[in-house]
């Protein structure tokens, strides 16, 4: 075997290895690394009352309801499976709409109702200019689906 | 592959190769921005702010791409031990840190009116906030340690460890839920509408251009100070 090739092999070898080692890693962090939980996951770990977490979901249609003082509002996060009732005081950004993404900070009160501290808006991977706004614009077109894996 | 071995010969054929690729480029750039930041239509949702798009998306590539080319031009210089290699890994450092930095920068003030916040630590921003790490200690390795003008082997080695957090990167969004969108352009097509998509592509193609072109500035500038120094030794051992 020449040198050469024997460098190669070896060079081989140690980028398949850390390869592995790292997807390995990137595996094991599944849960720790992602940003959000989903509704399914609060049902599913069952988080204590007034422990901080962080939801992500989907608005659901026809739910944010705007209280009477005008900052307060309420709304279901959905992923497909479960539903989480939230409840949010403040500004919201302009990518709030319902069928949205949403990623909300805060803590589950005694009843039940996720209590936001702050909200952010998820951007989906689609880009349509506002021109032909409403003409593709059916619910089923978007991918959300990836939000929830 | 070692003809190009030939500072000489490599020379030759850099020197048109980084006047077409950096005018060519500019004149991409230049048309493809004008477009998408004048004529291009506003985003349904987010409105003008999509417009930072056609920056963002040529500045995040090339920072992944400039990565690649370091990883690729490190297994050439360890396996073949071409020696332009090493300086082409070496020339591709400072532009690609840069590169990220800018994509970074884009990103957040797209984040501002568009999630609601400067910053997060998702999974996406996290991992390129690594890369842009990486960039800076490689930079600081290859400086330390510097052979002929090119990059020592422990640089190489640390050039093609580092390539790991390509992947990481490109699957961050799918592996863990983040705050960051998926992917718009896969290889079963692409979401974005051809109204931004091409502005975009334009964009794409002329950054990469200029991103070359400045390598091969780079290279040429790196070659050029390894005969000067050669030239002074010579003349202080005479």
């Amino acid at each position: 075997m020449k040198a050469k090739h024997q460098r190669l092999t070896l060079a081989t070898l140690a980028l398949v290895a850390l390869i592995g080692a790292s997807l390995l890693a990137a595996y094991a962090l599944q849960d720790q690394a992602s940003y959000f939980y989903t509704p399914s996951d609060i049902v599913e770990k069952n988080p204590e009352v007034g422990q901080a977490i962080r939801l992500g979901g989907m608005v659901g249609a026809g739910s944010i309801q705007r209280a009477a003082d005008g900052v307060t509002v309420e709304f279901l996060v959905h992923d497909g499976t479960a539903e989480q009732k939230v409840t949010y005081t403040g500004i919201t950004p302009d990518l709030f709409v319902e069928g949205s993404g949403v990623v909300a900070d805060g803590r589950l009160s005694a009843d039940g109702t996720f209590v936001a501290e702050t909200l952010l808006a998820k951007h989906d991977e689609n880009y349509i200019p506002r021109e032909l706004e409403g003409i593709d614009m059916t619910a089923g077109q978007h991918k959300s689906e990836t939000l929830i894996q | 592959m070692h003809a190009y071995a030939n500072p000489t010969r490599f020379l030759a054929l850099a020197r048109p190769l980084t006047l077409w690729s950096f005018g060519l480029g500019l004149l991409l750039v230049i048309g493809g921005s004008i477009y998408g930041l004048a004529y291009a239509p506003a985003d349904r949702l987010m409105g003008d702010s999509v417009r930072i798009l056609y920056i963002h998306v040529p500045t995040v590539w090339l920072a992944m791409g400039g990565w690649s080319a370091i990883a690729i031009s490190s297994i050439v210089q360890l396996a073949w031990r071409h020696p332009l290699a090493a300086v082409a890994a070496r020339a591709v450092a400072v532009p690609g840190a840069l590169f990220t930095a800018l994509g970074l920068l884009t990103g957040s003030i797209w984040a501002r009116p568009t999630w609601g916040t400067w910053w997060v630590w998702d999974g996406r921003v996290t991992s390129v906030l690594v890369l842009f790490f990486l960039y800076l200690a490689y930079i600081a390795l290859a400086n330390a340690s510097s052979e002929k003008g090119g990059v020592s082997r422990v640089t190489a080695i640390f050039g093609i460890v580092g390539a790991i957090n390509i992947p990481i990167i490109n699957r961050s969004v799918i592996w863990w839920n983040s705050l960051h969108q998926p992917a718009s352009i896969t290889v079963s097509g692409s979401s974005i509408d051809s109204a931004f998509l091409w502005p975009l592509m334009v964009n794409v193609v002329g950054f990469s251009l200029l991103f070359g072109a400045i390598i091969l500035m780079r290279m040429r500038m790196i070659l050029a100070q390894t005969k000067v120094e050669a030239r002074l030794k010579r003349m202080a051992a005479e």
